[in-house]
């Protein structure tokens, strides 16, 4: 398994990017936004019944659903005391035509890798109370579904994820003669610490302009891309996913993502109560 | 985070000695598989990791080619017996996938893929030894491989890490502080063009602490940087030696 330049980069004509950057230079964006114009983010959570927790967040033409489902296990080794989380994402074909049949591709890898560093050690879940007697741990999974990608994932995977988790309700431990197991029928909500809820921001570079949420077309023409992950006032999750930067431009690039974390903030408002 | 069993900062020392802005030994070799087009060894303390190079050659499978511009195959693996604790399965893990495709993204604006149309450059690395910092020492190894093997490059990519141990900003973690420490903050930087190309993070860090850390990292990549134009130059020298003589 090694990573190889995707051909799906090459997939806007050279015209199209022109017009993006020339348009850039002016400040504006192709569907009308300025560069630190956030598109319309909308979360909704208990979305899916089956699920222990759920929520569906759609940014733009963008759409995430985000299931959790609770289950009991192994804690890790080196934390005997801790729940354990799992975080997935899945990029189904139906997302984009360049999007294949199949396991998850490395950029379904890291996208989930990114929006669970954010949450791992930021004190939104506190682990701790989530030890199970008798050396189990509850065991978060949280499913990450892409169902359509116009472009910025991990915004929109991350406000899915942190509000799945808010709306997911713990199966109780129930003891008989065989051991111990989930209890579906007695359920309480999972205690989150609202005040620590991370919030991922990607910063996109186009012709040296810096910009929030860029759309799909725009992934496509980018120079660089960053995420800054914040919780409270700390940056918790950080990950550089194309191109390259001047210190200057990383300082402005953080400074921006605070910013927008503000209007991701405000979207999740309702849902996190 | 948990707590470490030895105490990560004491009397403003590091658990190895160090002070916060020192690396460990900084150890590198270039040509060092004969096969490959371009390779190199690099080590910081005790992480070791190997990079080869073959290419430009022609990109398999062809649908992935493309027309104005060279594509690159990068994988990073762990040996099994890398690690300190139980073997690492050989298989590759996520982590490896994801870091796989990060290097990838560190190396490629620093190579001109568009000297190579419709050709494939891999670079393959491994790390036989691991404490802490592998990604970054891969990233020094894996552009020290590609300049050995000739390839067209706009700058030297170097990789160092810097983390938060004790609330105080270090220089190149080791395995125990990026087990431990409060947060880690690996880095690929081109020192001449003076561009951050892999930046991830992990932890807690203010604002201030995070600025902090990337100009240790800067001021890091700059020391290695200055070993790795040596490791360079002593091939280049060898070479020189080899046809004509002292």
């Amino acid at each position: 398994m090694a990573s190889i330049s995707p051909y799906g980069k090459r997939f806007i004509s050279y015209l199209r990017r022109e017009q993006i950057k020339r348009l850039l230079s002016t400040r504006y964006r192709v569907d009308g936004r300025g560069p630190e114009q956030v598109r319309d983010v909308e979360v909704k959570v208990g979305v899916v019944k089956t699920a222990d927790g759920s929520a569906e967040v759609r940014l733009g033409r963008t759409h995430v659903v985000a299931g959790v489902k609770v289950g009991l296990g192994q804690p890790f080794p080196d934390a005997p005391d801790e729940g354990v989380l799992v975080v997935s994402a899945e990029v189904l074909p139906h997302a984009s035509p360049y999007t294949e049949v199949g396991p998850p591709d490395e950029s379904a890898i890291e996208l989930a890798r990114v929006v669970d560093r954010g949450i791992r050690h930021c004190g939104y879940v506190d682990f701790k109370k989530l030890a199970v007697e008798g050396g189990k741990a509850y065991v978060l999974w949280v499913d990450l579904y892409v169902i359509n990608d116009d472009g910025n994932l991990v915004d929109a995977a991350n406000l899915a994820a942190v509000a799945a988790l808010r709306n997911t309700q713990l199966p109780a431990v129930v003891k008989d003669e065989t051991g111990i197991k989930l209890g579906r029928n007695n359920k309480s909500p999972l205690q989150v610490e609202v005040a620590k809820v991370p919030v991922a921001v990607s910063v996109g570079k186009i012709g040296g302009v810096l910009l929030l949420d860029p759309t799909f077309e725009e992934e496509l023409s980018l120079d660089g891309r960053i995420t800054f992950t914040f919780s409270e006032d700390r940056i918790v999750a950080l990950q550089k996913s194309a191109g390259h930067f001047t210190q200057a431009e990383l300082e402005t690039a953080l400074d921006l993502a605070w910013r927008g974390r503000e209007r991701f903030a405000s979207a999740l408002k309702d849902v996190l109560g | 985070m948990k707590k470490s069993p030895v105490p990560l900062l004491q009397n403003g020392l590091r658990a190895d000695g160090r002070a916060p802005d020192q690396m460990r030994e900084v150890n590198m070799a270039v040509g060092v598989v004969s096969n490959a087009d371009g390779s190199a060894v690099v080590s910081y303390g005790l992480t070791t990791a190997v990079a080869a190079v073959y290419g430009p050659r022609e990109a398999h499978p062809r649908h992935l080619a493309l027309p104005d511009r060279g594509i690159m195959r990068v994988r990073y693996h762990m040996a099994p017996f890398s690690t300190k604790d139980e073997r690492k399965s050989p298989t590759p893990s996520r982590r490896e996938i994801e870091i796989s495709k990060v290097l990838r993204e560190a190396l490629e604006p620093a190579v001109v893929l568009e000297q190579y149309p419709r050709s494939r450059i891999d670079v393959f690395i491994e790390i036989l030894q691991a404490d802490g910092s592998t990604r970054v020492a891969s990233l020094t190894a894996a552009s020290l491989a590609l300049a050995d093997a000739g390839i067209y490059m706009r700058d030297l990519v170097i990789g160092v890490s810097v983390g938060l141990v004790d609330n105080t900003v270090v220089l190149d973690l080791n395995g125990l502080e990026d087990q431990y420490g409060e947060g880690d903050l690996p880095v690929g930087y081109m020192p001449n063009l003076k561009r951050f190309t892999l930046l991830q993070l992990d932890g807690a860090w203010t604002r201030d602490k995070f600025l902090e850390a990337i100009g240790l990292a800067v001021k890091g990549a700059e020391y290695v940087y200055q070993k790795a134009r040596d490791a360079l130059k002593n091939r280049y020298m060898s070479i020189a030696e080899e046809i004509y003589g002292r």
